[in-house]
């Protein structure tokens, strides 16, 4: 089996993720920008960071023979600041050339402030004005609901987005029409206690078709799964879908999306 | 899948997470305490389990969530509590 890690923040993992993300068949790990756990206290960790993003975590993925991109921003948890998070908006342009940057993420909201939604509109004009795709988290629990209306709201009040090239991620069965009824992609995090368990992912498909939808583990340095795709793959064939059927969504449509990168090379069977 | 595929895949996992729920709630009622929101939500989301009722998880999952539209003015917190305390 055959399968990209759309949503994984590796910099968090210990290098055994990688050796058996590797060995369940793992081909690429897509790594959106991240909150550390604890905010940055300046724009200059920002900086570091995403020259880890950038240069360092793909040297260290390529040691087990997998492809690495990454996705900027400052994360909707840090952006209650909103004088720091211009400083970080600044910072980013001088990094959307290099090879592995495929756009602007994960922005979105935390708690759906109106800072936060300032700073998410902020990144919104900077994919747009750069042409990057996007890649959206929602926010947690009793939130995702109102959060992922306001960003729904945000992208498509900027006339410039194209909806097939956003991803909204971490959706559940309460948000997932909500994005795709606009005409956007929208993700399933695989997460032990919140968000979605594998079965309840591919009910999601089997009511929602996948046409637009992936699945990635979110692995981070909380409570996550670095192998939740695999273990999905698995669920999926117990219900008796063939070979095809899964790659499709295991691979295929992370792909398509993806692709929308020129960077994005998909890679070989 | 057939029904009886699906309950052959999924009756064992769903009847011990069904007990893990009463055992929940009756180790929180034999515990002294406040009145707390996440309990009456959580008690409130159990009626979308009721019979006859469609689109369970979704029902269950909007029952716990923040149904307003404004942003709030500023974000005091970083974490979520799984419970919207506010009312409809």
């Amino acid at each position: 089996m055959r399968y990209i890690e759309p949503h994984g923040h590796m910099v968090s993992r210990v290098t055994d993720d990688y050796v058996d993300m590797a060995t369940a068949g793992c081909a690429a790990v897509c790594e959106p920008a991240f909150w550390a756990g604890f905010d940055r206290s300046s724009p200059q960790g920002f900086y570091d960071y995403f020259c880890q993003l950038t240069e360092h975590e793909p040297k260290r993925a390529a040691k087990f023979g997998l492809a690495h991109y990454t996705w900027l921003c400052i994360n909707p948890k840090e952006s209650e600041d909103v004088n720091l998070a211009e400083e970080v908006v600044d910072l980013i342009p001088q990094f959307l050339d290099k090879p592995n940057v495929l756009g602007i993420g994960e922005i979105g909201l935390n708690k759906n402030s109106r800072n936060e939604l300032k700073v998410l509109e902020m990144h919104i004009d900077l994919a747009a004005q750069y042409n990057q795709l996007i890649l959206v988290h929602t926010p947690h629990l009793e939130d995702k609901l109102k959060g992922t209306r306001l960003i729904v709201d945000a992208l498509k009040s900027d006339k410039r987005i194209k909806p097939e090239r956003v991803i909204i991620d971490h959706v559940e069965e309460h948000t997932i029409d909500i994005p795709l009824d606009a005409g956007f992609w929208a993700g399933m995090t695989l997460y032990p206690e919140s968000k979605c368990t594998a079965a309840r992912a591919i009910d999601m498909i089997e009511c929602y078709g996948g046409e637009r939808l992936w699945m990635n583990s979110a692995c981070d340095w909380g409570v996550s799964v670095p192998l939740a795709v695999p273990y999905a793959a698995l669920e999926m064939r117990k219900r008796g879908y063939n070979a095809e059927e899964i790659d499709k969504f295991v691979f295929q449509n992370p792909v398509r999306f993806m692709s929308q990168s020129p960077k994005f090379k998909t890679p070989p069977a | 899948m057939t029904r009886q595929q699906a309950l052959d895949l999924y009756f064992m996992e769903a009847r011990a997470k069904l007990i893990d729920i009463a055992a929940f709630l009756d180790r929180v009622e034999r515990s002294d305490g406040e009145p707390d929101f996440r309990l009456t939500a959580f008690v409130n989301a159990l009626e979308e389990l009721g019979a006859g009722k469609t689109q369970r998880a979704r029902n269950v999952l909007l029952s716990l969530s923040d149904p307003t539209l404004e942003p709030i003015p500023t974000a005091t917190t970083k974490a979520a509590c799984g419970a919207w305390p506010g009312t409809s």
